[in-house]
């Protein structure tokens, strides 16, 4: 904390327009990587025609969307449906100034951490910062002046509102073990790994708040994505129910600005995630056995890459899981991370008040049970299900006057498309066996 | 310590702490003004966002980082979008009438507001005038979150656990005001749903119009069922259900 605002100004500058190209170039490069990890899920190259790899599709569909007509709904609320896109963009920019990208450089002479900012409630701005996007969202969606955006509006409203609480929740878990809310210093706390003594063998003890405080971690990762509105939980977009939900009037740039800050706000909850529980830049356990993994410019490399793997997690999801129903979902957000996390933050406290007892020991002892109970729960069947009556009963079953039913052993026939089909390409399978009975 | 910190307990005011103090006070002046004169309730509720806003930053200034973030948060981020999440649902075109019911009741409210707000700012700056701030290092000496703690958990805590009381009497009143009683037997799931649509006697497709196969077009005219019986199901359920009579449709001889 004592090592920030002493930069010269030039340097606050270049940190500044790091973190915004940072930010920006997430996005380009994210978009195609999103793409392309889609892609080869569903068996299909993705985009792979401009660049190398198709690494500029991006860059080419971004100057597509600015040459297009800008579409202004006559019902619009003009100055409100201008301001939206920007207050996304914004809010989701300004949370990248306070991760810390690596440890103390050097650049020019000037000692200096790759951070631009820390303040004693770095976390906190965090959370305004994602508390204001909501705006947004919602103030696009009304603004349109139509009904598939304020019904995307609303859901959101009450989506990020509802997982805010979920999300802030698990990082006080965060601050009760690292003492501070800076995310230097959290950083910093993850790093000092005290030795456990186990049957006689000394071993290193992880640091990592994802392992020592394993429920918050999970929570805080699933709200993370129903706050960036990502599938599963894209509910206020749902292209297959509301359109496109909050974005459906909106065309050209400001189209674009939604979209950037969609893929920035997913790279910067990966930052802020990697930051608070993955160790932020320090090295990974196999890595940490060489003395400078945690000094000079690698420790950004060791961000870069927990952040990728991150994003990765989240076009996995997006990849892997089907839309929730929003009751569904509400429920999820209140009725189980809500209070799990309120009694994981209450073990927790209790733990921290035994005092013969080292702290990482007794974390790690109740906090890796305790997770792996959470997930064991979160996984568990609802209800185990009944035995079912045969199709057959069911049909015995029915009262009387009920519809009529066509015959259960009923075959069905050949559709009359597929013989069509293969009636037209006929003349070309003969053509070919003329030719080959030729030779 | 954070350089705002550093700012606000030097005594004096620093350029930083002006600067930013002259920037950020019209636009708070401005946003209070604009949500006072917009005629439309969600452009008043972003103008008292930006106030909001501002006075966030102006706690930050006033070395206090915790409350300028929990005021942004709490206030800007939540309870002001509850705010618009019902206003959102009023509609769009739901703007204030402009309409005196007391006559000069607007003049006479500018001219007290502005004696209001020049009584309590010449107050305020005759009273503070030449104040300097004391003992805000040593209150934030062990940091500004921990200090808050200490005296919110030690001198306070009665008051904090009274208001937290307060809060939570409203919660649990707002949700007995919303709470259905619902008993187990009358939830019904997908399956049981459909089983009951198509069961006998009921009729599984999508309500007819009113006034389809009818003799009238009027919405008190039932719709026809097709195998040609009357449906209530088509009707509001405040309007009784009658088809008119030979006598009543027949042409009453007023088009001579």
């Amino acid at each position: 904390m004592a090592d920030f605002g002493r930069d010269p100004w030039w340097l606050v500058l270049g940190k500044i327009v790091f973190a915004f190209a940072f930010g920006l170039l997430a996005t380009l490069l994210g978009v195609w990587f999103e793409r392309r990890v889609v892609g080869y899920m569903q068996v299909r190259p993705g985009p792979n025609q401009v660049g190398p790899f198709g690494l500029l599709q991006t860059l080419a569909d971004g100057l597509k969307m600015a040459f297009k007509e800008d579409i202004l709904p006559k019902a619009a609320d003009k100055v409100v449906y201008f301001f939206a896109p920007t207050i996304s963009v914004i809010c989701a920019v300004t949370a990248l100034s306070v991760v810390p990208f690596g440890p103390m450089v050097s650049i020019f002479g000037h000692h200096t951490p790759l951070q631009v900012t820390d303040v004693p409630v770095a976390v906190l701005l965090l959370l305004a910062c994602s508390s204001m996007g909501v705006y947004g969202i919602v103030l696009g969606g009304w603004a349109s002046g139509s009904t598939y955006p304020l019904l995307g509006g609303l859901r959101s409203s009450a989506q990020m509102i509802s997982y805010e609480v979920a999300m802030g929740l698990s990082i006080v878990a965060v601050f009760m073990t690292a003492g501070t809310m800076s995310t230097s210093g959290i950083v910093a706390a993850q790093g000092d790994a005290t030795r456990l003594t186990i049957f006689g063998t000394e071993i290193p003890a992880p640091g990592w708040y994802a392992i020592l405080l394993l429920p918050s971690f999970i929570i805080f990762f699933i709200a993370t994505v129903g706050e960036t509105n990502r599938a599963p939980f894209d509910l206020p977009e749902a292209e297959s129910e509301l359109v496109a939900g909050f974005m459906t009037e909106y065309s050209s740039l400001k189209f674009a600005l939604f979209m950037l800050s969609e893929y920035v706000a997913m790279v910067t909850m990966s930052a802020v995630t990697t930051t608070l529980f993955l160790g932020g830049w320090r090295a990974p356990w196999p890595i940490t056995i060489w003395e400078g993994a945690n000094s000079g410019w690698w420790p950004m490399l060791w961000f870069f890459g927990k952040v990728i793997a991150l994003v990765f997690v989240f076009v996995w999801l997006r990849g892997t899981l089907p839309r929730l129903r929003y009751d569904q979902f509400m429920r999820l957000g209140w009725k189980v991370l809500l209070p799990i996390n309120l009694v994981w933050i209450l073990v927790l406290s209790g733990l921290r008040s035994i005092e013969d007892w080292d702290t990482r020991g007794k974390v790690i002892a109740v906090g890796i049970p305790a997770g792996l109970l959470l997930i064991a729960t979160l996984f568990w069947p609802s209800r185990r299900p009944q035995p079912k009556p045969t199709t057959q009963e069911q049909v015995d079953n029915r009262p009387y006057g009920s519809f009529p039913l066509p015959p259960m052993d009923l075959q069905v026939p050949p559709s009359p498309r597929i013989t069509r089909v293969v009636a037209e390409r006929e003349p070309a399978n003969i053509v070919a066996g003329s030719d080959s009975r030729e030779v | 310590m954070t350089t705002s910190t550093v700012l606000a307990a030097a005594g004096s005011v620093s350029t930083g702490e002006a600067v930013t103090f002259w920037i950020l006070a019209p636009l708070a002046l401005f946003g209070g003004i604009g949500m006072v004169a917009a005629r439309n309730a969600v452009h008043s509720a972003l103008w008292l966002v930006l106030t909001m806003l501002c006075l966030g930053v102006f706690y930050v200034l006033q070395a206090g980082p915790f409350i300028g973030m929990v005021q942004i948060i709490v206030y800007t981020g939540a309870i002001m979008m509850l705010f618009l999440f019902v206003l959102m649902l009023v509609g769009r075109d739901s703007t204030d009438s402009l309409i005196e019911t007391l006559r000069g009741q607007r003049v006479a409210a500018i001219v007290l507001g502005l004696g209001f707000a020049g009584l309590v700012g010449t107050g305020l700056y005759q009273a503070l005038d030449q104040t300097s701030t004391v003992g805000l290092a040593q209150v934030n000496a062990e940091g500004n979150v921990q200090g808050i703690a200490r005296l919110l958990f030690t001198k306070y805590v009665f008051a904090f656990e009274l208001t937290s009381a307060l809060l939570i009497t409203a919660a649990v009143g707002a949700m007995v005001l919303a709470h259905v009683e619902r008993r187990k037997q009358d939830k019904v799931d997908q399956v049981s749903t459909m089983k009951a649509r198509f069961a006998p006697g009921n009729y599984p497709g999508p309500k007819p119009g009113p006034g389809v196969f009818a003799t009238s077009s009027s919405v008190a005219t039932p719709a026809r069922l097709p195998d040609g019986r009357l449906t209530d199901r088509s009707t509001p359920a405040i309007l009784p259900q009658r088809e008119l009579t030979a006598e009543e449709t027949s042409l009453k001889g007023t088009d001579k």
